[in-house]
Parts: structure tokens; sequence; C-alpha cells
């Protein structure tokens, strides 16, 4: 690994930087361009990188492949979490709606419901868009022979 | 769309630049040189939506088409050969005349389509203004697209995510990654 001094001093000051941006995609969707899907697919290219620079084997030392596993389906159990709550929740008014984020808290004139809600379910297409490029990755990425030296 | 606008010789340079790195797709045959003008051809579309208002299709277009498939492909190329071989000539004929017909066939279109940017389009007709109206007071936060997809829309959002756990889970199924590419390596040693 020597020889790619260059790549990995870079990719180790970039690496940091690729997943700051990617949470402020993450929290900054309700203003700006952005969300859970764009901000997933960011921090999942920073891990990519690293897997790519040191190896996948760094990478899975990293992000372990367990996490992954879990991680694709605690996305989509925390979305439909907040699906499950809003039915549940005290705050709705007369009709009682799946995903009808107003149930999660009494501001109404605010729509803090909203906001929790927006946010709570971005949180969980946060965590399976990185689980899932992840996994898609480390399983193409397992079965491929690392780059040679001579293709960088 | 007045002549003052001058964003539109923007729009006419990208689409032009879009379609050099179409022939040049075409016309390569080097399999890593093919991967990376695919990316540099999202990377341009994102551009061109940015140039077109579109910024949230335009960030997906350039994370997820520049990115993350670039990085896909790259992986499925180390798999194959380096070097793509040339198609018959009968085949240049066959796919010339496909090309040609369905060519034909978008240009006949392109009167009925509306007008760019145009209020009355079909995409803004139905739901599209009432979302813009109702989110302001209805969700107060600034990002419609934001309010559409994760609240107007949070069932389809919901859909999606399912769709995206499903891809994971049928690659796992098939490919696996725990032990499998560690097991696969010791045999060839």
């Amino acid at each position: 690994m020597s020889p790619h001094i260059i790549l990995r001093v870079v990719s180790k000051l970039l690496i940091p930087m690729i997943v700051i941006f990617g949470f402020y995609v993450q929290f900054h969707g309700d203003f700006g361009p952005g969300g859970g899907f764009q901000a997933g697919v960011i921090i999942a290219v920073a891990v990519i990188l690293y897997a790519l620079i040191f190896g996948i084997d760094e990478a899975k030392k990293a992000v372990p492949p367990k996490v992954v596993l879990w991680g694709s389906a605690a996305g989509v159990l925390l979305y439909a979490a907040v699906g499950l709550a809003t039915l549940v929740m005290p705050f709705a008014g007369e009709a009682v709606n799946f995903l009808d984020y107003d149930a999660l808290h009494p501001d109404q004139s605010h729509h803090a419901g909203q906001h929790y809600g927006i946010l709570l379910v971005e949180l969980g297409v946060l965590i399976t868009v990185i689980s899932v490029m992840l996994a898609i990755f480390y399983a193409f990425a397992g079965r491929v022979p690392d780059i040679p030296d001579e293709e960088w | 769309m007045s002549g003052a606008d001058l964003t539109q010789f923007l729009d006419y340079t990208l689409i032009a630049m879009l379609l050099a790195v179409g022939f040049a797709i075409v016309r390569l045959r080097n399999l890593f040189a093919v991967v990376m003008l695919t990316g540099v051809y999202s990377l341009l579309s994102a551009a061109w939506f940015v140039s077109l208002d579109a910024v949230d299709v335009a960030f997906t277009e350039a994370a997820v088409g520049a990115g993350i498939s670039t990085v896909l492909m790259l992986g499925a190329m180390l798999l194959t050969a380096r070097e793509a071989e040339a198609p018959g000539r009968g085949r240049h004929l066959a796919a010339m005349l496909v090309v040609t017909v369905a060519g034909m066939a978008l240009f006949f279109a392109i009167p009925d389509m509306p007008v760019y940017g145009a209020a009355d389009s079909p995409a803004n007709d139905y739901v599209g203004h009432s979302y813009l109206e109702r989110t302001p007071n209805e969700i107060e936060i600034p990002n419609v697209v934001t309010a559409v997809l994760a609240s107007y829309r949070g069932y389809d959002t919901f859909g999606e995510v399912v769709v995206i756990f499903t891809a994971a889970l049928g690659v796992i199924l098939l490919l696996g990654f725990n032990t499998g590419g560690a097991r696969r390596r010791e045999d060839e040693e």
C-alpha cells in the first residue's frame, strides 16, 4: 500500500469532510436541496472511498458487515415505527392517518409534529440508504480481486 | 423565454457536451474509459438539471449517477475484460434503423410538448399548485420538495425505502458478503 501515499493522505483529509457534508445535506434537507437519499449516498461514498484506498478488509473493520445488515432493516423499521406512532399518539385530530405527522406533537399551530416526523423518517431513509449502498458494495467488492497496482 | 434569457445558451452548451460524451462512449472500446465517461455524463446532466432549476434531481443525479454507479461499474469492470470487441456491421445497421425510427418519433412528438416552464403544463397542473400553496401553512418548511416527499407522499417514500431494502436483500441473498469473499480468496490461494 505504500506507493499510494498521496492518495492515502488526500483521502484521509477528504473523508471526514465528505461525511460532514453528508450530514449537512441530511439535516439541511428541510431548507435546501437534499434529504435522506442523497445524504445516505454521500456518506456511503465516504466509506467506499476508504475501502478503495485502504482495502476492503480495513473498511469492514470500520463499518462491519453485521452493522450494515442490521442498519438496512433498522431504517425501514424506524420509518414504519413513525407511521405506527402517528396511529397511536394522543395528539391526533379527528382523522387518524398512517404517517400523518401532526399527531406526533401537540403544538399544532407551528406544525412541530410535521417537523419531527420529517426529521425521523429522513433519518430512517438515511440509515437504510447508507447500509444498502454499503451492502451492495461489500457484496460485489468481496468477489473482485483488489485493484492491481499498475491500474492506478 | 425571451431572447434576453442567456441561460438557454448554457443549456445548449451542456446538451452539446452531453452529445459529445455520448458519441465518445459509443465509439470507445476501452471499458475503463467508458465507465469514467458515464460518470462524466451523469455529472454533466446534473449540471444541466441545476440550470433547469431542478436542484434536488441534480443532487441525486450527481450523488447516485456520478458517484455510486461509477464505483459499482468499476467493480463490475474488474470482473470482466478491459476491452470490448467491436460489434459486426449487421448490428450497426440494425441499431441505426432503431435509432432513426425512435428519433423520428421523438421529433414528431416535440410540437405536442408544453412550453418550457409553462405553469399549466401537465406536470404542474394537477396537485403541484396545491402543494405549493399548502406547504407554507400545513408543513411550514421552506423546501416544498422535502414536504411532498416526506409528508404529503410519505407513504410512497416508505415504499421507496422498502424497495431499496429489498434490493440489498436480493444482492445479499444472491452473493452474500459475510464470509463468501474471504472464502473465495482462500480457495484461490
